[in-house]
């Protein structure tokens, strides 16, 4: 009977550790109680690959190609809050104008596929794979605008400290203009589609809920915090590049669960293409770098808003060529032990969502298992666990009557 | 709010208890603290001044250990500066109080810490390993100067 045994409802549900679609291989195991999740343990380190050590045997150049490889989703925000910890720890170097502004360009263009690519994640774990494929779809045009402009689509290789490494082709922007209409208009679609479907509604509104006390207490970041409520965002804080020469703003949504995360990555894509558009049509001629010299001995902290939040590097220079020491925190590190706090107490069915609502690149579903705590038999595969989510989608939907 | 009003501010919460604090550029402060009075200095700048948690880094020196603890102050109209609070420990013996008690988002990054520089922080609620491997061996720490691991460590782990 479960009241003189209860472990024998309860079951451990290991999801991880690797995936190829993860970007950090990471290890949840859910405890659950029949259908109720009780407790979460992660587990993180499975590709714990040294880098900060790593960087104290490069030159203060190499280290920036050396952080771009940290991460293939943000490339571009791990180089640039890296720049600028080590203009800060220079005292501050005066970067060209032209410089700011294709910085800004490189980060917002990233953010915006950054989301695209998450909108399309978390469609599929709802069973709205017409979404995954719009969401899929219409990051390519965006990925495209990168090759273009920089050369690659993904690990850019244009951060540099003192500016940027190469320049924009400006005969360019007209067509990057009209991709990014075609962008804007899927966006429309996609918003449009999260905010007047009943069964998203139903799926996603009050799951998962993180309160703005708890988001003060694990110091989420990101969409993570400023979908509960807390306008802190770096752009606006702590102006860098040419953010404060632009008019955007800084997206907030109140309630926390899944489904602000949701429209709030989706209204924060319509920023970052204003603040792109933007970037093209002000952008000013002239130098692109300032041609640093050396680092001299002392100490630099530089940060900028990733797509999941804010990247910190904190460089400490001995005035030899390369850094003493080099800190790198990327925002999952904070957002990931929030997970505590959104998935316990929460139906299995929706873990998948909620675990991946933080954007941790988290989708190793095929992974997943769930095993008797008992046995150590497995009951259930990744792909039942995505079913199981899928299949509650289609029946909050006959309940509604659709 | 300029780093001025913010260092008004600092001073008045905690005295005597933080040493040689200034403005190193317009928005990144720096300043000193005695590592038995890092408990509570983290929990008025977390608690009561209501700054963000935003990490700690841990480095080996010549002589001594340094943890920094960054904390950013956004409850105010940007430009919101950043503010690092050091102390040094023993270099035989780096040992400093967990601040979890006063900032339980710093529980992830001491573990860290802790394995990878071998500081102790003591009273920390949950002291396992984060990113190495269950059988690394325990004495050595990867982010030491030099190469801690060689021949210590078997290369199939």
């Amino acid at each position: 009977m479960s009241s003189t045994k209860p472990e024998v409802t309860k079951s451990i549900v290991p999801i991880g550790p690797f995936h190829p679609l993860q970007e950090e291989p990471e290890l949840f195991r859910l405890h659950v109680d029949g259908e109720t999740v009780v407790d979460v343990d992660v587990d993180i380190g499975w590709n714990h690959r040294g880098i900060e050590k790593l960087a104290e045997d490069r030159t203060w150049d190499q280290v920036t190609f050396l952080v771009e490889r940290i991460c293939g989703i943000c490339s571009n925000s791990h180089p640039l809050a890296y720049v600028q910890a080590v203009e800060d720890c220079a005292g501050g170097v005066e970067v060209p104008e032209r410089a700011l502004y294709i910085r800004t360009f490189v980060a917002e263009l990233e953010r915006l596929h950054s989301h695209l690519l998450w909108v399309g994640l978390a469609g599929h774990f709802l069973g709205y794979n017409t979404v995954f494929m719009w969401g899929w779809k219409y990051r390519e045009p965006v990925l495209d605008i990168f090759e273009e402009l920089t050369g690659n689509r993904n690990h850019y290789a244009m951060m540099k400290p003192g500016g940027v490494r190469r320049d924009f082709d400006e005969s360019l922007f007209p067509s990057v203009h009209k991709r990014l209409d075609e962008v804007w208009k899927q966006l429309e679609l996609i918003a449009g589609a999260v905010t007047d479907d009943p069964v998203l509604h139903a799926r996603l509104k009050g799951i998962g809920v993180f309160s703005k006390e708890d988001a003060v207490r694990y110091g989420a970041l990101g969409p993570t915090s400023r979908a509960s409520g807390i306008p802190a965002d770096i752009r606006h804080e702590d102006p860098y590049a040419a953010y404060d020469r632009l008019d955007w703003k800084v997206i907030t949504t109140q309630n926390g669960d899944v489904y602000d995360k949701a429209i709030l990555r989706v209204l924060e894509s319509f920023e970052s293409i204003k603040i792109l558009r933007q970037c093209m049509d002000n952008m000013p001629k002239g130098e692109i770098d300032a041609k640093m010299k050396e680092v001299p001995p002392g100490e630099g902290i530089g940060h900028a808003e990733a797509p999941r939040g804010e990247t910190f590097h904190y460089v400490r220079s001995d005035g030899t060529n390369s850094p003493i020491r080099h800190k790198v925190r990327a925002p999952t590190f904070m957002n990931l032990p929030t997970c505590k706090a959104t998935v316990v107490g929460e139906s299995i069915t929706d873990a998948t969502i909620i675990l991946a609502a933080i954007d941790p690149c988290y989708c190793c579903t095929e992974r997943l298992a769930v095993v008797d705590a008992d046995s150590k038999k497995a009951l259930m595969t990744g792909k039942d666990l995505v079913r199981l989510s899928q299949e509650k989608t289609s029946r909050v939907r006959k309940e509604l009557g659709l | 709010m300029s780093s001025e009003q913010v260092i008004d501010r600092l001073k008045n919460a905690l005295g005597d208890k933080l040493k040689g604090t200034f403005a190193q550029t317009a928005l990144r402060i720096y300043a000193e603290a005695d590592p038995a009075d890092i408990v509570e200095v983290t929990r008025v700048i977390h608690n009561d001044l209501g700054a963000r948690f935003v990490i700690a880094s841990g480095m080996e020196m010549e002589t001594d250990f340094e943890v920094l603890y960054h904390f950013a102050f956004e409850n105010m109209p940007p430009p919101c500066p950043l503010v690092t609070v050091r102390v040094h420990l023993d270099h035989e013996k780096p040992l400093v109080d967990s601040i979890t008690s006063g900032v339980p988002a710093a529980a992830w990054i001491e573990r860290e810490m802790h394995e990878l520089l071998g500081i102790e922080f003591k009273n920390h609620p949950n002291m396992k390993p984060l990113l190495l491997a269950e059988d690394w061996p325990k004495d050595v720490h990867p982010l030491r100067r030099g190469r801690p691991w060689e021949g210590k460590v078997d290369r199939k782990i």
